[in-house]
């Protein structure tokens, strides 16, 4: 008998958190993460069909769109909001990004190959890692002030030419390319490097003929949404004193070179309603047009080397 | 990846060892950069403090170069305005939303919502900006009284920016808890609810924590969003008025370095020079919080891997 007085009563009443489970608290907490979880995307989407709609001008009868023929091929203009273009600027932001691409492409890979495939587990190594995680972390505008003390101040490459921006913000997504890249030599399965060592192969020849190919697919979707990125990035571009307005094509790696968001942020300025709901609208739907053909690029190549593992 | 060394021939070691030295170098040149990065801020920052006492960059309340008056605290503490802010926004709802991914998502919603919220950190930030001037702000008119310039639609926005980091980074964690300390809660007969709240969100607190830190380093160093939206306006934080504190205009580090920047001063101005001494301002907290976010998560890497 005196066991049974031990033992607490489960059904008892004054125990009311016992066995009683509240369910309305668990939909409800169901409910409130899932709403979470939309609020960020519903919030872009709002924004993005408000700007669509505007760059369209759906519901202004009195002017066509503002993303026509003419604003993807005229030079930019600062008094009239009709004969506004974007030209200079998709070219220059187009020109950027191949030479991002040649300096970045190289040289992350190259760091990744060597942290994956060479460097021992010191400490050497695990600083370089760390310090690539920080890099990846500094604010871009400091990245900026880099270009222009390093590039435009110390080597004298002029301010804001198409070689020093690409050095600059090559510098700032080159962290996110390495990492990347690293992800992509590390999912290669080890037994290939351990038939390729078999059959004799030297490390280059293993690195060359077996690693890389396997990791190129990844290294190449990284590399693009880095690239993406890249065109996306202001700040550097305006510390580096990129010019708020050109009007030709870039034909040197030492001419002033405009780039998409560049001309956004100097043409947000005006505060003429034309600019802002117009002008500016059609350039943001522009920029937001090709960052995302740029970004499937990428994930046409990441599932097609996934359906390809898959077979 | 300790493979075994089969290669005898000289020629061909000559050859992995010259390539060895190439790729060593590539990632050796990350350590030049950061070296680059603290010389150029150095260099020009040094200067400035032979013209402007650090003892005045620090203790001054005003930020007002074209009076020579150069005290820090107004664009920290308009930095200070816009991390609050968008942390109100994004630690929550960047919480919630990786709980949700997960604890509750099926793996066909996850795949569908993983990829749509890394959309939001791949907007670039000078559309955020416009988004928050000419769309968001109008809308905050209506209920507000709000100025054009504003810390609060600033934050909002970069609040939506950072939701994606705190997300990823903090569903990361908790999908390392280890499904065994599920399985107990359950078998006590906790809803789904508690287990989330009591016990993934905890055994996860330091992954979590780790993201709250780096979203913060990202607020406090974001550009274009606070230099198109937020105005332009160094002020300190007036605590008796928390409302005026996100109503009306303030000036961040960053937006106070575009504006130099984007102005036409001279090189050897003091000017110019205050420009690198709020970039090595910007860059010591903000690595220094990515150092510490580095440091908590790899505590928590240990306890369950």
């Amino acid at each position: 008998m005196s066991s049974e007085t031990d033992r607490p009563d489960l059904t008892d009443a004054s125990e009311p958190a016992f066995g009683r489970v509240s369910r309305t608290k668990d939909v409800a907490f169901r409910w409130l993460t899932l709403a979470a979880a939309l609020v960020g995307i519903l919030a872009l989407a709002a924004l993005l069909v408000n700007v669509l709609v505007d760059a369209l001008a759906l519901f202004d009868a009195q002017h066509g769109p503002w993303i026509d023929w003419q604003f993807l091929t005229n030079p930019p203009s600062f008094s009239d909001p009709y004969d506004a273009g974007f030209f200079p600027a998709i070219v220059g932001s187009i020109a950027l990004m191949i030479v991002i691409a040649l300096i970045t492409f190289p040289l992350g890979v190259g760091a990744a190959i060597y942290l994956e495939e060479y460097a021992s587990d010191g400490y050497l190594t695990q600083f370089i890692q760390l310090n690539i995680a920080n890099l990846a972390g500094v604010p871009s505008v400091v990245y900026g002030l880099l270009g222009l003390g390093l590039f435009v101040s110390l080597l004298n490459l002029g301010f804001g030419t198409l070689l020093v921006a690409g050095f600059t913000v090559s510098l700032l997504i080159l962290p996110i390319v390495i990492i990347s890249a690293q992800e992509a030599i590390r999912s290669v399965p080890d037994s290939q490097r351990q038939a390729s060592y078999g059959m004799g192969a030297t490390k280059w020849q293993t690195i060359r003929n077996v690693i890389l190919p396997r990791a190129m697919p990844g290294i190449l979707t990284g590399t693009i949404l880095a690239l993406g990125r890249a065109i996306g990035e202001t700040a550097p571009l305006i510390m580096i004193g990129a010019p708020t307005a050109v009007f030709g094509v870039p034909n040197s790696l030492f001419s002033k070179v405009s780039a998409m968001p560049m001309q956004i942020f100097t043409w947000a300025d005006r505060p003429e309603m034309q600019f802002q709901y117009g002008v500016v609208a059609a350039g943001v739907v522009t920029l937001l047009v090709i960052l995302l053909s740029i970004n499937s690029i990428a994930i046409l190549i990441r599932n097609k080397y996934q359906q390809k593992n898959g077979q | 990846m300790s493979a075994p060394d089969f290669t005898h021939d000289s020629a061909r070691s000559a050859r992995g060892v010259a390539f060895k030295a190439l790729f060593a170098l590539c990632a050796f040149l990350s350590i030049l950069t950061t070296i680059a990065i603290v010389a150029t801020l150095l260099y020009d920052a040094v200067d400035f403090f032979a013209a402007v006492s650090p003892a005045e960059f620090f203790t001054e309340t005003t930020w007002s170069p074209e009076n020579e008056v150069y005290g820090v605290w107004p664009l920290i503490s308009g930095t200070l305005i816009i991390t609050l802010g968008s942390a109100l926004i994004a630690l929550p709802i960047g919480l919630l939303t990786a709980i949700y991914l997960s604890e509750y998502a099926t793996e066909r919603r996850r795949a569908y919502l993983k990829p749509a919220l890394e959309v939001l950190a791949g907007v670039p930030t000078v559309v955020y900006g416009y988004f928050a001037l000419v769309y968001v702000t109008p809308v905050l008119d209506r209920i507000l009284p709000i100025g054009t310039f504003n810390a609060l639609s600033a934050s909002i926005m970069v609040g939506i920016m950072i939701i994606p980091m705190v997300s990823s980074i903090s569903e990361d964690a908790m999908s390392a808890v280890p499904d065994s300390l599920r399985q107990a809660s359950y078998g006590l007969g906790a809803t789904k609810f508690t287990v989330s709240t009591s016990v993934v969100v905890p055994a996860a607190l330091s992954g979590i924590l780790s993201s709250y830190i780096l979203a913060l380093s990202r607020a406090i160093g974001e550009t274009m969003i606070v230099a198109i939206a937020a105005g332009q306006t160094p002020r300190m934080i007036d605590l008796t008025d928390p409302g005026g504190m996100f109503l009306e205009s303030v000036q961040t580090m960053t937006a106070a370095m575009v504006q130099l920047g984007a102005s036409d001063v001279v090189g050897q101005s003091t000017e110019y020079k205050s420009l690198f001494a709020v970039g090595l301002t910007l860059f010591v907290i903000t690595f220094a919080m990515n150092l510490v976010s580095e440091w908590v998560s790899s505590r928590y890497r240990e306890v369950y891997r």
